[in-house]
């Protein structure tokens, strides 16, 4: 079954402008999607209709098979977390735990449960030791990591990061990759909006590209990323290792490489092959 | 000659028990393109604020050491004086710009200055025209995109004519080729007109071809300063989980394979041509 299907949908700002064109997109279970694009296309937009953040102006979405006309917000971010791109707009609570703590509560947890998970939750993202402290004395980076603390803690069937990577250090890019390459392999729905075309070609997820409120094209990481054209009109740049591969066509080597390991491999070959 | 002159520069934030600069000895040249990298924290934004004096006239607190920016000792003038040496651009330029129209928030550090208006208006033309945003010129700065906002913020800074600009992780809100294309401006802002950039970024991917300097910082100490290629191929910079970019791990990973090229490749045109000379041949 779709874990989110959005169909058609159209929504308009307040503002009057017009943030998202028709857009139909289905997203199944176990997936793990990035949707990337130039500022402005209107992903952001997208990924607040798939929990009821924003409801569509015109179309549909619909998450386990229920429209999210039809539910509340609450009930909603039960299935589909949202994380949000600066933890400073999602953290209010004097302790790191009270922070993780809070929804649970409001989503009916008893106390022995809250608990329970509190302390799953802390140990999952490394922050057991800042359990008593104010979510406002940490760095920013570990500030990301207890606002995803807080979603993962009430273990929601889908999780939407808005731009994790921003902000983060070559290494905690690497955790959070490894971290969210290990969720989506315990089965949830992963959905990221990012700009960082290096940190997608490393996790390399279902691509889907947006712009000027539309989807322009979806499929494997692996074709979207080497698409010249396609990348050109979405303001993306092809990873370093595509362009150093399209380069070296003309030797005959493959132009869809976005992995590092791929290319060593492709070049170790060819060294090897040439040399009998 | 040294724009930027530190030795054994150290501080710590007021109230705080740890310092956040320990020893900085560091000289970047007139004219350089400097990135200045190393993990979440480890002290580059609080030494960022020394160069242009909000530490210690703004973050109070404890400093030690000498430190020279512009030829001027940045302990005897005041943030205003340096504010005409040395320019900040940082991530977010939301938290930067706020006047109605363009023009006014180029203009806005000059007024400040009290500059005559005739002068005035054509410093702001020529960083309009500088960071190629002249059509832009009556649009209100909250309506444009990122990549055109932070081209207003640099615009901003450009108009008073620094020796020295400081970019604070300028791209991190842009879109790739947003990115690229602010890259591209900071870069012929040094090259055309010879002002000296440290650049603080995280994405070496993106910005290793520019810099001439690499400085890389960790707990608050320099633990490598150098030139790009002998940066990204020493072991250190690797063990320190600094973001290598992609063309160097591909020819460290080569290397391992018994393929050993010459060169240490900073951007993929370099790559390209380095394993295009080598397979050409065979």
């Amino acid at each position: 079954m779709a874990t989110i299907e959005a169909k058609d949908i159209h929504f308009t700002y307040r503002t009057g402008v017009e943030a998202l064109k028709g857009v139909s997109l289905t997203i199944k279970d176990g997936e793990f999607v990035a949707i990337m694009g130039q500022n402005g296309a209107g992903k952001t937009t997208l990924v607040k209709n798939f929990n009821g953040l924003l409801r569509p102006t015109k179309g549909e979405v619909n998450v386990d098979g229920i429209s999210t006309k039809d539910v509340s917000v609450a009930k909603l971010a039960r299935t589909v977390g949202f994380v949000f791109q600066n933890p400073d707009h999602q953290l209010f609570s004097e302790t790191v735990e009270e922070e993780i703590a809070f929804a649970l509560r409001n989503f009916g947890f008893d106390e022995a449960k809250v608990e329970k998970r509190v302390t799953w939750a802390l140990n999952l993202l490394d922050l057991t030791e800042y359990r008593k402290t104010s979510p406002f004395m940490l760095s920013g980076g570990e500030r990301k990591r207890v606002a995803l603390a807080s979603v993962l803690a009430w273990d929601p069937k889908v999780v939407i990061l808005d731009e994790p990577t921003i902000g983060q250090d070559h290494r905690q890019k690497e955790n959070l990759r490894q971290f969210i390459v290990q969720l989506n392999e315990q089965g949830k729905t992963v959905v990221i909006v990012t700009h960082d075309v290096e940190f997608v070609a490393e996790c390399s997820p279902r691509v889907v590209l947006m712009r000027e409120g539309k989807i322009i094209a979806d499929g494997a990481a692996k074709r979207i990323l080497t698409d010249t054209t396609l990348a050109l009109e979405a303001s993306i740049v092809p990873p370093q290792i595509t362009q150093i591969f399209h380069g070296l066509t003309f030797l005959g080597l493959p132009s869809d490489v976005i992995d590092v390991s791929e290319a060593k491999k492709i070049l170790v070959e060819h060294f090897r092959g040439s040399r009998r | 000659m040294s724009v930027i002159e530190t030795q054994g520069l150290t501080y710590t934030y007021p109230g705080a028990t740890k310092q956040s600069l320990r020893d900085v000895t560091l000289a970047v040249e007139r004219g350089e393109f400097a990135i200045l990298t190393g993990p979440s924290g480890c002290g580059k934004t609080t030494l960022c604020r020394c160069f242009n004096g909000l530490i210690p006239h703004f973050y109070a607190g404890e400093l030690k050491g000498d430190l020279k920016v512009a030829d001027l000792s940045v302990n005897e003038h005041t943030i205003g004086e340096m504010a005409k040496r040395v320019g900040l651009v940082f991530q977010n330029p939301e938290n930067q710009l706020f006047a109605l129209s363009v023009e006014k928030d180029v203009a806005f550090g000059l007024e400040n200055l009290g500059m005559p208006r005739e002068q005035m208006q054509e410093r702001v033309d020529w960083a309009l025209q500088m960071t190629g945003i002249e059509d832009l010129r009556e649009r209100a700065p909250h309506e444009l995109s990122g990549g055109q906002q932070q081209r207003v913020a640099i615009a901003s800074v450009l108009a008073m004519q620094p020796e020295i600009i400081v970019f604070d992780e300028p791209t991190s809100f842009l879109d790739p080729l947003g990115a690229q294309k602010i890259f591209e401006v900071i870069s012929q802002l040094n090259k055309k007109l010879g002002i000296s950039v440290i650049l603080v970024e995280h994405r070496l991917d993106l910005a290793a071809r520019y810099a001439g300097h690499v400085i890389i910082m960790d707990e608050g100490k320099i633990v490598l300063d150098g030139e790009p290629r002998d940066i990204f191929n020493s072991e250190q910079a690797w063990l320190l989980g600094v973001g290598i970019p992609k063309a160097v791990r591909l020819w460290r990973l080569l290397e391992e394979n018994g393929i050993a090229l010459k060169g240490v490749p900073t951007s993929s045109d370099e790559a390209t041509q380095y394993l295009k000379e080598v397979l050409w041949r065979r």
